[in-house]
């Protein structure tokens, strides 16, 4: 397999036109992309994430670090790039005077498409994208969803060998993120692409084969899901306490305890042993007068495992004191 | 090439047509300002109300009345008693003028030193200008044909010639009439034809930055000088459609006569189009947002009103002021204009500004062109 996206030390630096402060947006990833592979980089926002994919696609030069999509260099090869890879911004970046089939023209125009590939893709990405029926609607009409699903068709036009997405499932409700992600599946297995997606939901990174961590600008893990899963230290224990903080302070302190994360009113503890220490941690709670419910034993999800991680870090004390809010 | 270019062009005419409401404005904004222009706008202030003090009330001050009113300058609406009072009328708006005549003016006409007072409204410059070079011109044409006829009676009259020794006669070129419009119209049409093509140019670029698109194209093929020019010929054919709307209701609306060629007008308007484009672009450089664009054509837009020579002549302005002119297409088209429509002179005689204007269009093309950003920052 040869890679499709390969980065080696990217920076990205903005300065603060006011306070002249520095600002790493990007601060020296190294990654990896096989051809046909599906890559997730997962970050909160704020991460890093759009300015990764906006190097990637040569519209911000990079500070220090080469990267190379298709094998073509970012900085001096930016038009090739263009011309075998698609990208699909976060933002809604269609016309939205425009009806869903005059944007697929203008940008299958623009991409230098013959009449004849014309006519024979655009009715192909309307049904695949579902929307063979309102191919007339301004695109401004069109629901959330559909909006995401016509820019991915209009990235599609020009047969891409990668495409970049940009969480394309924001601001979709949950039954079309499911047919979105659908939609990537086919492509992978129709076509062979590389889709290189980056995403704030969790769930969403299980659908990739291998993911990245981005926390401040750094990539503090890249691998397999399941093996991102596996580096959760010891076994996974949830409860719901009556007092959530004076719970959690408590059990921090207490015996074969690694890790406490809090999720709503549930606390997630990281031990060393489950069996054992579940009667101690009931126990211990009901020494101080409180009442636990549902206490039991899970799987330890990719949001653990991004959480776990992402506290390891900050606690190594490199990160900036500006901590970032663990996703919910 | 040609494909993509085919592909902005249309996509932006599409944007154009669908948005009726811009559309009209845009269309109507010239034809409303040329009504406001050929209706409000008169330079020349006449039939002026005024308020008449006659204290002599003979027939020599009913005469020079009369001679007042003939000139269409003055209409004499109310009589009163006082000056205190005529300048009353003045304070409550009743009256722009007042002519006082003191007792005894027949008399005093007849001694040679008889006087009469014309006050004026000081609040309005026209008037004041109009009124007072008005009551001048009449009371001495009255003045001389006073003489004449008392010469004539003392028996000093040669026959048939003047008796005046000096005669102007003057002869207004190109607009004999001297009507306003007929040094508007030519000033019009190059200004509203900068101001639009200037304003839709920025906007239409700076939309694409405001609402993000700008991200998706950057990822296509096109070149930033195909998208310029992409979004610039559409309002290259809005901006000539309505320099024609404006010629034609200023030639068969309001009779203004156009007497030079057509053709060549065309010609020179489209090399005035392309050089206030490219100033339209480069303002939609410099502005991150729509209204920072608006504003600064808007901006734009108030110098080439005074200083391009449209309304205040150029000759009296200081040096520096004139240079600041010359930075402004408008201001070398006007001559242009005029030179075509008013004087009917063919290139020859403005070649210098041809020139001129080519030269700044394709210094703003180039600078345009060297500062849109191919990349996001």
């Amino acid at each position: 397999m040869s890679l499709q996206v390969e980065v080696r030390g990217l920076s990205k630096y903005f300065t603060s036109h006011r306070s002249g402060e520095v600002n790493r947006a990007v601060d020296g990833i190294d990654l990896d992309v096989q051809r046909g592979e599906t890559f997730g980089l997962l970050g909160a926002d704020g991460a890093g994430k759009t300015t990764t994919l906006r190097l990637l696609n040569g519209l911000l030069l990079p500070d220090r670090g080469v990267a190379r999509v298709a094998g073509l260099d970012t900085r001096k090869q930016a038009r090739e790039i263009h011309q075998r890879a698609g990208y699909m911004p976060q933002q809604f970046s269609l016309y939205g005077d425009l009806s869903a089939l005059e944007n697929l023209r203008f940008f299958a125009e623009v991409h230098g498409l013959t009449p004849g590939q014309m006519a024979q893709r655009i009715p192909r990405l309307l049904e695949f994208a579902r929307l063979s029926g309102l191919q007339s609607r301004p695109a401004a009409q069109l629901s959330g969803g559909m909006k995401k699903k016509l820019a991915l068709a209009c990235m599609l036009v020009h047969e891409p060998e990668v495409v970049f997405l940009d969480e394309p499932t924001l601001g979709v409700d949950p039954v079309s993120r499911r047919e979105f992600w659908t939609l990537l599946s086919d492509l992978r297995a129709d076509q062979g692409l590389t889709i290189f997606v980056c995403t704030p939901y969790m769930d969403e990174a299980e659908r990739c084969h291998r993911v990245g961590l981005l926390y401040e600008g750094r990539l503090i893990a890249t691998d397999t899901p399941q093996a991102i899963k596996r580096t959760v230290p010891g076994e996974l224990v949830e409860l719901r306490p009556a007092a959530l903080y004076e719970a959690r302070d408590l059990l921090g302190r207490a015996d074969g305890v690694l890790e406490v994360q809090t999720y709503g009113d549930l606390l997630h503890i990281f031990v060393d042993n489950a069996g054992r220490r579940m009667p101690e941690i009931e126990a211990a709670l009901q020494a101080q007068g409180m009442a636990v419910t549902g206490l039991r034993c899970i799987e330890p999800r990719m949001e653990e495992a991004f959480v776990s991680l992402m506290l390891r870090e900050r606690r190594q004390g490199r990160g900036p004191s500006a901590a970032q809010q663990a996703p919910t | 090439m040609w494909q993509r270019l085919r592909a902005i062009i249309r996509k932006e005419f599409v944007q154009t047509l669908r948005d009726r409401r811009t559309l009209l404005i845009v269309l109507i904004y010239p034809i409303l300002l040329l009504f406001l222009m050929g209706y409000a706008v008169e330079m020349q202030v006449d039939h002026l109300p005024t308020v008449v003090v006659d204290s002599s009330r003979d027939q020599r001050s009913w005469q020079f009345l009369e001679a007042m009113e003939s000139s269409s300058f003055f209409d004499l609406k109310y009589y009163v008693q006082s000056e205190a009072e005529a300048v009353a009328e003045i304070d409550h708006g009743r009256a722009r003028v007042a002519i006082v005549i003191p007792p005894g003016f027949a008399a005093a006409l007849e001694r040679g030193d008889a006087q009469a007072l014309v006050v004026v409204d000081g609040s309005d410059a026209l008037t004041v200008q109009s009124a007072f070079n008005a009551a001048i011109t009449v009371s001495q044409a009255h003045s001389v044909d006073l003489l004449t006829r008392k010469l004539e009676r003392a028996g000093l009259g040669g026959k048939g010639a003047s008796l005046t020794p000096l005669d102007v006669q003057t002869r207004v070129l190109y607009n004999p009439d001297i009507r306003s419009l007929v040094f508007m119209i030519p000033g019009l049409v190059a200004l509203i034809m900068q101001q639009q093509a200037v304003s839709l140019t920025a906007l239409a670029i700076v939309r694409e930055r405001e609402l993000g698109t700008i991200e998706q194209i950057l990822v296509t093929p096109i070149r930033p000088w195909e998208l310029m020019l992409g979004k610039i010929l559409p309002n290259v054919v809005v901006t000539l459609f309505n320099m024609c709307t404006i010629l034609a209701l200023g030639v068969f609306w309001f009779k203004v006569p156009f007497q030079g060629n057509l053709g060549l007008f065309f010609g020179m308007a489209l090399l005035f189009i392309f050089s206030s484009l490219g100033l339209g672009v480069l303002v939609s450089t410099v502005s991150t947002n729509q209204r920072q664009a608006q504003q600064l054509s808007a901006l734009i837009q108030l110098p080439a009103m005074m200083l391009s020579g449209y309304i205040f002549p150029r000759a009296k302005m200081p040096q520096v002021i004139r240079w600041a002119g010359d930075l402004i297409p408008v201001t070398h088209f006007l001559q242009i204009s005029r030179g075509i429509m008013t004087k009917g002179v063919g290139i020859s005689y403005f070649q210098d500004k041809v020139w001129v204007l080519l030269f700044y269009g394709a210094v703003v093309f180039f600078l345009s062109a060297k500062s849109f950003k191919e990349r996001l920052e």
